[in-house]
């Protein structure tokens, strides 16, 4: 008996073969990628397919991958290197108005949405990932005609970050205030904003003004390899007991 | 003749009925709703961004001012997301103390709910009964954590500190008689688990005069049953979960259905529907409120009996004692690293999920191997539930699109994150 979760992922194999990209199965969760223009039809026999049966999806999230597993300290050469080399680099989380970063991905691989499923009947999960293949204008068909629920999910991911759903019925921005410009969760986009408001008392109106604070992040993102030692732990532990 | 257009009515974002900042858009037909349109995102404090920038142990206070009337259980599935990646073990007596505390969550953000529901649709009494309640459960926040609302209390790997011995006390002061302190402090003379105790034991009284005030009410009942229905199809298809789900019929608990910490050691019992209206919600939400008070009731027994640790030996990710950072090297050697640097995740991405009051919360994680985040979602229920507002609103009288914002359970500090 293999478990439930490699069971899944062989059914899904079985049954998508060569229209989905991959089939992981880590941390006991099951992840499925699907090309974009795969994106619809795939979905829609995971929901109405009676061994499948995903009936709700519960979440819609845009994953900006360009940053993926860049530090700002190589621990390395700590030793010879202080804490504070890791305020330098402009990274992420303390870029500057104007800064500009650089992609650590290829072409396509920079935006993805992440579907996050449900099926009541079996009680299982499944995640499913879909990259947008083009970075400048990264596009994903809409699964509003599946799931209502991605409506809302959607509009989300395209405000924060610029995916553009096409097909979707009503794609608004939705959490970031009216007239905004720019998509704030992408990584290049700068912690600290781009523009301040306030009320003008002489121009008797709201005025926006370039940001004047300064992005300030205290502790470095550190790439370690810790947990190497906590599996080794509780390895010990183990054989103790 | 004259000609009759439709009409469109601005609600919010200043309405004592919004629950907060909603901004909604009413097109309508004399008072009949035909299109309603929510504006969100008044408090959009970008919280998964901010996690971005810092170290995991640092964002678990933002988890607090997510849904600020269940704090602990935001922390819960954050927390249990970590705990996922990191594969670590956390100690039986911490498992009981986060389901007790989740329970007690519950009732809080219950009672809110049920005070402003019914407040919202015209019983000014429901509120003030359920904030008497309120302040007792607020005092168990406060014995354990030091904080009333924004408790910080769960950590990966347990729980920042095991439950005290004494409860705060009262004093006398020149509002305060010494016989007026003396009687508040009747029920705190013992350690916190004896005020909960207290608390159990006298709570089902007090959801029966909750009971006895509204459900045979004939005006609750009027401005409830039959309002805002939604079937089982078409609840599934709007992200429904938690009492939504629910109240349309669906037998659905995570706490049963894959079960967390120890809710499967637990015995209780899931209330579900039938019409989907708000008056099932109601009845449905009132129900659990019984549920976690028995669920209470075996946990501080189990605790009682089963002194032990609260948090995981495990010093890469939880700090040492005092007594070891004290006299010991590695003790302070661990101590500084976790309280600079923190801890690194494994590469990979998790989703995690718990019966939040309100319905699934989860948590999805995407870690690169460093110390902070690489992505962190937050699935909120009150956003899907919110997002199906124009569904159940049409059709119906404008006063009734209070009593459905009641119903969902609405607080933005989840929903625009």
């Amino acid at each position: 008996m293999s478990n439930p979760r490699q069971q899944l992922a062989d059914a899904l194999r079985a049954a998508f073969a060569d229209r989905v990209d991959s089939v992981v199965v880590g941390f006991n969760e099951v992840t499925l990628e699907v090309a974009a223009d795969n994106l619809v039809a795939v979905a829609t026999e995971l929901r109405d397919d009676a061994q499948f049966q995903f009936q709700q999806l519960l979440d819609v999230c845009g994953v900006d991958y360009s940053q993926f597993g860049r530090d700002e300290w190589l621990t390395e050469d700590a030793s010879r290197s202080g804490f504070s080399r890791g305020v330098d680099a402009a990274s992420a989380g303390r870029l500057q108005f104007g800064d500009e970063l650089e992609s650590l991905t290829p072409q396509g691989r920079r935006f993805a949405a992440v579907y996050h499923l449900i099926s009541y009947a079996h009680n299982r999960r499944l995640r499913l990932r879909v990259f947008a293949s083009d970075d400048d204008f990264p596009m994903v068909p809409t699964v509003t005609a599946i799931w209502a629920s991605a409506d809302w999910y959607e509009r989300e991911a395209f405000d924060l970050f610029g995916i553009l759903f096409s097909g979707h019925p009503d794609l608004r921005r939705i959490l970031t205030d009216y007239g905004f410009v720019g998509h704030p969760f992408r990584k290049d986009f700068p912690m600290v904003g781009n523009v301040e408001m306030r009320y003008d008392p002489e121009r008797e109106r709201v005025v926006y003004e370039p940001v004047t604070i300064e992005a300030r992040v205290l502790v470095p993102r550190v790439k370690r390899q810790d947990h190497r030692y906590l599996m080794d732990d509780q390895e010990e532990a183990q054989d103790d007991a | 003749m004259p000609e009759i257009k439709n009409y469109t009515l601005n609600f919010g974002p200043q309405h004592p009925a919004a629950h907060g900042v909603l901004r909604l858009v009413l097109e309508m037909d004399g008072e009949v709703i035909e299109r309603a349109d929510p504006h969100i995102g008044l408090l959009h404090r970008a919280t998964e961004k901010l996690a971005e920038t810092k170290p995991y142990n640092q964002t678990i206070g933002y988890m607090d001012r997510l849904d600020y009337v269940s704090m602990m259980c935001n922390e819960h599935g954050y927390v249990l997301a970590i705990e996922k990646l990191l594969d670590i073990e956390i100690p039986e007596r911490a498992r009981y103390i986060r389901v007790m505390f989740d329970e007690i969550t519950r009732i809080l953000n219950h009672l809110m709910w049920i005070g402003t529901h019914a407040l919202d649709v015209g019983a000014m009494t429901m509120f003030l009964y359920a904030f008497r309640e309120r302040e007792d459960l607020m005092d168990m926040y406060e014995a354990v954590s030091g904080a009333r609302m924004h408790a910080t209390y769960y950590r990966p790997g347990g729980v920042a500190r095991d439950l005290p011995d004494a409860m705060p006390q009262y004093l006398e002061s020149r509002w305060r008689s010494s016989k007026e302190a003396g009687r508040l402090n009747e029920n705190r003379q013992g350690s916190l688990l004896d005020f909960a105790e207290d608390f159990v034991s006298r709570f089902p009284t007090y959801i029966d005069e909750y009971e006895t005030l509204l459900t045979d009410n004939r005006i609750w009942k009027q401005r409830t049953v039959g309002i805002g229905v939604v079937s089982e199809e078409r609840a599934y298809q709007l992200g429904f979960t938690g009492p939504m789900l629910r109240g349309s019929g669906v037998e659905w608990d995570l706490r049963k259905k894959q079960p967390y910490e120890v809710y499967d050691k637990i015995d209780f019992d899931i209330p579900v529907g039938t019409n989907g209206d708000c008056y099932d919600r109601y009845l449905v939400r009132v129900e659990e409120m019984r549920q976690s008070n028995s669920i209470i009731k075996q946990c501080i027994q189990w605790l009682r009996a089963n002194p032990g640790i609260v948090i995981s030996e495990n010093h890469k990710v939880a700090p040492p004692r005092r007594e070891q950072l004290k006299a010991d090297m590695e003790g302070l050697i661990h101590h500084f690293k976790l309280f600079t640097e923190g801890y690194t995740l494994p590469e990979g991405e998790v989703y995690t999920s718990i019966e939040h009051p309100k319905g699934e919360f989860g948590v999805y994680l995407v870690s690169d191997g460093a110390n902070k985040p690489y992505r962190l979602k937050i699935r909120a229920p009150g956003f899907a539930h919110l997002s199906s507002m124009n569904e159940m609103a049409q059709g119906h009288m404008l006063a009734d699109v209070v009593a459905i914002i009641g119903t969902q359970d609405i607080v933005f500090g989840e929903i625009d994150r």
